[in-house]
């Protein structure tokens, strides 16, 4: 196929376009890691750029060794497990009964409007934190979990994909005398996999990347978890080098602020890297799913 | 008869299954997201006080309004977050799909898969961690740290005769923080897009090239057509959006030095009440916050709804 001289100057123009901003999504995220496995010497000649200068693994030695960003990691894998499970037996079973119409469920208007008025209108920052702390949980692993135990953007994705369930496989699961719970479990939730993935990860996500509950609801740092921890550490320029003993120091000779900071966030994303693949099919799937057909 | 009696008989049965379903999802949101609105309506028109709690505290009637009018703090706030907030919209609507747009352009199968995948990245990171990675990386240095990367580039390509302090002066903050979020955000966002345009009609294509049209007048009679409802679409929900100008993102990249131009709504909302303790002030912010978005965010489902059939229910 002959190509005209016009297209190839667009070709051309196109692909420097595309790679130039595609490269500078990765630029930053590359810099974090030459920082965080160069010494602190090169960072402080300026000598790192997106390779490490005068590698070394100190600065991970040193967060291998550091409690406190142990005991927040603990704390985060702790709330994305219970947070993930409440999440989503909570959001299936607001998803199903309100995938049914009006007809087979009278009163899912009454639903579908307190839904639409806790979605649409929000307390406010201080009475949540006055209700949170209401019910006592404030310095529990739970307040990072039941204030947000229902997404309801979970829930309207999954109540789509339930609604294109064909009624034709529920009435002969009926004929048989199942109810509503077993036809939950044993038809629609095993044909639904891929939505459930999805709703999932949001899920997942969210979990991980929450800071703010943490910083508000805990009065103890040691009930950070660990994106609240990073919060103090990397936004409020808490020195983590502050409580640590001489012969520490003297050991970490290589180890400043900015590596031990990098490492800290280099490991923080390395766990959404793990799961980036699927995020890439599911995550796509579910914004489609859920802004398109509506 | 017979037949319709037992349907409704399992029908009312099948009912009560879905209450007792919806129960516990009901049960937290009432408490946590339901509760919290009357609370922040009575804490707005009191005096409130957290050792006297909602019912006992003294009620003050319009008394925080009038505190608010007068507030230093409020207007530049306001402002603030509508210029971020607008600059975003835009910024957000025209480069994904600009970026869409050219990514269809493409033919080569794994550049466009290397290029997705590289610019969906940073959308799945928290303001937390992007923070972190750009405070170092658009640092001007100081006497005790060197500069970042962007600064050392931009200085030695001679850009700039000297580092810019992009996260600490007035004059750059604003636009540091709408191009940060168009970062994170826009591989994410075309992705809409793309779905849009592969939904195109090829034979469309076909028919316009035998009449002799080139790529441009394609574009333009096609392709752009072709995903006017979905543009049409993403433009109408982002009205609901005017008064989000992001707090997760400038919370975690202000200081005070720029907080005359990157304090918005919800950062003063934060520190009236968590850091002066005016709760009521805080609660007072919030409800006129939540009433203005709220009745955006409904007329811009009407609208979808009018325009393209979207329905969230």
């Amino acid at each position: 196929m002959k190509i005209s001289r016009g297209r190839l100057v667009f070709n051309i123009f196109n692909t420097i376009v595309i790679g130039f901003l595609t490269i500078s999504c990765i630029v930053p995220i590359l810099n974090i890691l030459a920082y965080s496995f160069s010494s602190s010497q090169a960072i402080i000649e300026n000598r790192v750029t997106l390779i490490p200068v005068d590698f070394t693994l100190q600065a991970y030695e040193f967060v291998m060794s550091n409690s406190r960003f142990w005991t927040s990691m603990a704390v985060t894998l702790k709330r994305v497990i219970l947070g993930v499970s409440i999440n989503l037996i909570l959001l299936i079973l607001a998803a199903y009964p309100l995938s049914k119409s009006e007809k087979m469920f009278p009163a899912r208007k009454y639903y579908v409007a307190f839904m639409l008025c806790v979605m649409l209108f929000s307390g406010g920052m201080m009475p949540t934190y006055f209700i949170v702390a209401r019910t006592n949980l404030i310095d529990t692993i739970w307040s990072m979990i039941l204030p947000d135990a229902v997404p309801i953007f979970s829930v309207i994705v999954l109540m789509n994909f339930f609604r294109g369930v064909p009624e034709e496989l529920e009435e002969s699961a009926v004929l048989d005398g199942a109810n509503p719970l077993q036809i939950l479990t044993r038809i629609y939730l095993p044909i639904s996999k891929p939505s459930v993935a999805t709703v999932t990860l949001f899920s997942l996500i969210t979990h991980w990347n929450s800071w703010f509950d943490g910083l508000i609801y805990s009065n103890h740092t040691e009930n950070y978890p660990l994106q609240s921890y990073l919060q103090t550490l990397v936004v409020s320029s808490t020195s983590t080098m502050e409580n640590m003993d001489v012969d520490t120091m003297l050991a970490l000779r290589n180890v400043n602020e900015t590596n031990m900071q990098s490492a800290q966030i280099f490991i923080s994303i390395v766990p959404l890297m793990v799961v980036y693949p699927f995020l890439q099919r599911y995550f796509t799937s579910g914004l489609t799913l859920g802004s398109v057909k509506g | 008869m017979k037949a319709k009696k037992k349907r409704n008989m399992a029908r009312r049965r099948d009912s009560r299954y879905y209450h007792a379903m919806l129960f516990l999802p009901v049960l937290f949101l009432f408490i946590y997201h339901f509760l919290p609105i009357p609370a922040g309506i009575l804490m707005a028109f009191e005096n409130f006080q957290p050792g006297k709690g909602f019912f006992e505290s003294k009620f003050v009637g319009f008394k925080n309004f009038e505190k608010l009018l007068i507030h230093p703090d409020i207007l530049p706030a306001l402002r603030n977050t509508l210029i971020i907030a607008i600059e975003k919209i835009i910024c957000n609507l025209v480069i994904p799909i600009a970026f869409a747009l050219l990514l269809n352009e493409v033919k080569v199968k794994w550049f466009k898969r290397a290029v997705q995948t590289i610019t969906y990245l940073p959308y799945f990171m928290s303001w937390v961690i992007l923070a972190g990675i750009l405070i170092k990386f658009l640092s001007p240095g100081s006497s005790a740290s060197s500069p970042g990367f962007l600064n050392t580039l931009l200085v030695n390509m001679g850009i700039i005769d000297e580092p810019v302090y992009f996260l600490g002066s007035n004059q750059t903050f604003q636009q540091t923080i709408v191009i940060s979020d168009v970062w994170k955000n826009f591989g994410y966002n075309t992705i809409i897009y793309l779905a849009a345009l592969t939904g195109i009609d090829p034979t469309l294509y076909e028919a316009s090239a035998v009449d002799g049209a080139g790529r441009w007048k394609q574009t333009i009679h096609i392709t752009l057509p072709g995903i006017a409802p979905i543009i049409a679409l993403t433009t109408v929900l982002a009205i609901g959006k005017v008064l989000n100008a992001g707090f997760d993102q400038i919370f975690n990249l202000y200081n005070p030095a720029v907080y005359a131009s990157g304090d918005i709504i919800d950062t003063l909302v934060y520190r009236l009440g968590l850091i002066n303790k005016q709760f009521s002030l805080s609660a007072a912010v919030g409800l006129l916050k939540s009433i203005v978005s709220c009745t955006l965010v409904l007329i811009s489902y009407k609208l979808a709804d009018k325009l393209a059939g979207y329905r969230v229910w």
